[in-house]
């Protein structure tokens, strides 16, 4: 029981073969049941559909199987004995950019799928900027139907050097192409031996072996603090414990520590859970602070080491994507989460709007709607202890919430 | 230098942080106790989110009266032994006071009556988040939860209107009478909670290993005898070796043919499984959407 946790994300439409890519990787790693594929088998002749559609697999909201599409994020799992797998399948049309920043906030990799037929297009290429937007360690694009194409290595490569040329304006660092067809099966799990030209890897090996040991930040040590443990009870009198979850750095017992806002230095006198002490914690794991030093501390502290800070601000610039059919309000106040942090905040400014296909900058219209990504400026209504987002995912993100009907409404990335 | 979790102890760590967040951001949570797998697991989780602090909200269970007798035994040892508190909301009470009126005929079962009596003991000990054991890859409406499931004021879900959930930040804002259902193990697969429960050694219910059970056939599902089940005529009961994957009302959980008496050869069975835990459940077979449509009326 020594397998990873690998989360990944997809997206795409209707017709580039995703649901076919997915149920391959599920049907091959014997991830569907025979109960399952039996109720999409009765549901494909009910609607009068021809073979077995594996998109219904997926589509489990009864209003995305009447109209034949996805509306939200469905999260598939399977697993082999090296890995297990997180899909967090996204839909290509409706609400586009809300689903795939939704997805790719957590995924270490993500898997964009185009058509040999129709090289990249348009949404290939809003994929891959979410997906450096969003700061997702690994890109994998998988060049599918290359049966429909004789699988000819020239269509392969003129893709590939088309994606390169367009992916250098891009912030992404590890990208992987991979020929395949989801429908007949070349290199997903087994290698093709139609297409002895490619030397690479099927996208099943590339899923379980791709290095994402150094997808966390291991270096500037950050704990949010979430809850304060308290027991109050004969065993534990004076106990007093900061729980949370690591995330940035290696934190050891015997570190000289910093507690933000307070600036009081103290020592990790012990990290406990209940198995027992530890020596050292690390992202992403769950544990409990015990610090040498009687401090005041309480749930959205951060603990720090001295020389090494987040920054202390209130005022704040972000990439932001919006997610309410309400538009996005210059001057407007809006609750504000960070870490375990909640304060409120002021758009101070709308800089520009991005081009979610282009990666122009709009510097005219600064109205922010549904699915759109734009850069503004916030002012908090109190310190949070931010790191840039391309540092940290977890210390580098937020989210605002309208504060009259509580919905969550936009998410933001630090500059 | 190898800095690196494995699958389980991921898992284990992502629910801990949702267990924590939910002591942190509500004033009266409660974790919903089934006595199954599911819910052993949530709550176990909680007892290791807080420790050395008590788990600083009760378990509560839904009764149907219909339940295996195992299930109540277990559930009280289990309870004290994690040192939380449990009440219990009966729906036989609900039946008696005119809350609800029980099923009749063929596949009677009080599964669906469990909702009215839930929302009411909820809005009774004006809960504000209700913890639960669902799973995503249950059932394909479960796919599309949340961790943290926003609930209207009459406990209905909107599939078509969530909040989106990004990175580790959890939106629990609500209105007044409004409350929340918070999935921790949402990640989890069914082999994931085992291979878990048996590298930590948690005690299980004997339902779950094989035993010698009278049980008869119903629509190809094996049900077990009991006097809440009424039989037609052609049904004829014969005693076999089975055990349950799920664990529900006996009116609707099914068990199953196995010899699996350990923990480690329930993982080996399951591995090898070519049909999902709840293609026993007879709740869910009532229609394609028959999950969907009990919680957007705010089933579990």
């Amino acid at each position: 029981m020594t397998s990873e946790l690998l989360r990944f994300t997809t997206a795409g439409s209707v017709d580039d073969g995703k649901s076919t890519l997915i149920g391959r990787l599920l049907y091959d790693s014997k991830s569907i049941f025979e109960d399952q594929y039996e109720a999409v088998k009765t549901a494909s002749e009910r609607r009068g559909e021809e073979g077995v559609n594996l998109a219904l697999l997926t589509d489990g909201l009864k209003a995305e199987r009447e109209q034949g599409i996805t509306i939200d994020v469905a999260y598939r799992y399977f697993s082999t004995p090296r890995r297990k797998f997180i899909i967090a399948d996204t839909p290509g049309h409706i609400q586009y950019t809300r689903n795939m920043v939704t997805g790719a906030s957590t995924a270490n990799v993500a898997l964009v799928l185009v058509d040999a037929r129709k090289g990249v297009v348009e949404q290939t290429r809003r994929h891959a900027i979410i997906a450096s937007l969003l700061q997702i360690p690994h890109l994998v694009i998988c060049i599918n139907k290359m049966d429909l194409m004789g699988y000819d290595r020239a269509i392969y490569e003129k893709i590939k050097e088309d994606f390169e040329q367009f992916a250098s304006k891009l912030d992404v660092h590890d990208v992987t192409f991979i020929p395949i067809s989801a429908l007949k099966g070349d290199n997903v799990v087994s290698r093709s031996d139609k297409m002895p030209w490619f030397e690479g890897a099927t996208l099943l090996y590339y899923l379980e072996n791709v290095h994402i040991g150094s997808d966390h930040n291991f270096i500037d040590a950050r704990f949010p603090v979430q809850y304060v443990v308290r027991p109050n009870n004969d065993d534990f009198h004076d106990y007093r414990g900061y729980a949370g979850r690591v995330a940035g750095g290696v934190m050891k017992k015997g570190d000289k520590v910093m507690t933000l806002p307070s600036g009081f230095t103290s020592v990790i006198e012990k990290i406990d859970t209940m198995e027992g002490e530890l020596e050292e914690a690390y992202p992403p794991m769950s544990v409990t602070v015990l610090l040498k030093d009687d401090i005041d501390i309480s749930r959205g502290d951060m603990i720090v080491r001295e020389n090494n800070q987040p920054e202390a601000t209130q005022d704040i610039e972000l990439m932001l994507c919006w997610f309410n059919e309400k538009p996005l309000q210059l001057r407007g106040k809006y609750a504000i989460q960070h870490t375990t942090q909640s304060a409120r905040c002021l758009v101070q400014d709308i800089q520009y709007k991005m081009d979610v296909n282009t990666l122009h900058r709009n510097l005219e219209d600064k109205t922010v709607r549904m699915n759109d990504i734009a850069r503004i400026k916030i002012r908090t209504t109190k310190p949070l202890f931010v790191d840039p987002y391309r540092q940290n995912r977890i210390t580098g993100s937020v989210i605002l919430v309208d504060e009259g009907t509580n919905e969550t409404v936009g998410a933001g990335m630090v500059i | 230098m190898n800095y690196r979790l494995n699958h389980l102890k991921e898992l284990e760590s992502e629910s801990i942080f949702i267990l924590r967040e939910v002591g942190a951001q509500f004033e009266n949570p409660v974790l919903l106790f089934s006595g199954g797998k599911d819910s052993i697991l949530v709550s176990y989780l909680a007892k290791k989110a807080f420790y050395p602090s008590r788990v600083p909200f009760p378990l509560l269970h839904i009764d149907t009266g219909h339940n295996f007798t195992e299930t109540i035994e277990y559930r009280d040892k289990w309870v004290e032994s994690i040192g939380a508190r449990l009440m219990v909301g009966s729906v036989q009470d609900a039946i008696d006071r005119g809350l609800v009126t029980e099923e009749k005929g063929y596949n009677a079962s009080r599964n669906f009556l469990q909702t009215a009596v839930l929302l009411e003991e909820l809005e009774k000990g004006k809960y504000d988040a209700a913890i639960g054991g669902a799973r995503r890859d249950e059932e394909k409406a479960r796919a599309k939860e949340r961790f943290f499931s926003h609930r209207d004021e009459f406990g209905q879900w909107d599939p078509k209107n969530q909040r989106p959930e990004l990175w580790n930040l959890f939106n629990g804002r609500k209105h007044l009478g409004e409350h929340f259902r918070i999935f921790p193990i949402s990640n989890w697969t069914e082999l994931d909670v085992w291979q878990y429960l048996a590298a930590e050694n948690v005690p299980l219910p004997s339902l779950y290993f094989a035993h010698r059970r009278k049980v008869f056939y119903r629509d190809g599902t094996l049900l077990a005898d009991s006097e809440y089940i009424p039989k037609r005529p052609d049904e004829s009961v014969k005693e076999m070796t089975v055990r349950c994957r799920t664990i529900g009302d006996v009116t609707c959980t099914g068990v199953w043919e196995s010899n699996a008496s350990t923990i480690e050869e329930i993982i080996a069975e399951i591995s090898s499984s070519r049909q999902t835990e709840r293609g026993g459940r007879t709740d869910d077979k009532r229609s394609e959407t028959a999950m969907e449509d009990r919680k957007k009326d705010g089933y579990f």
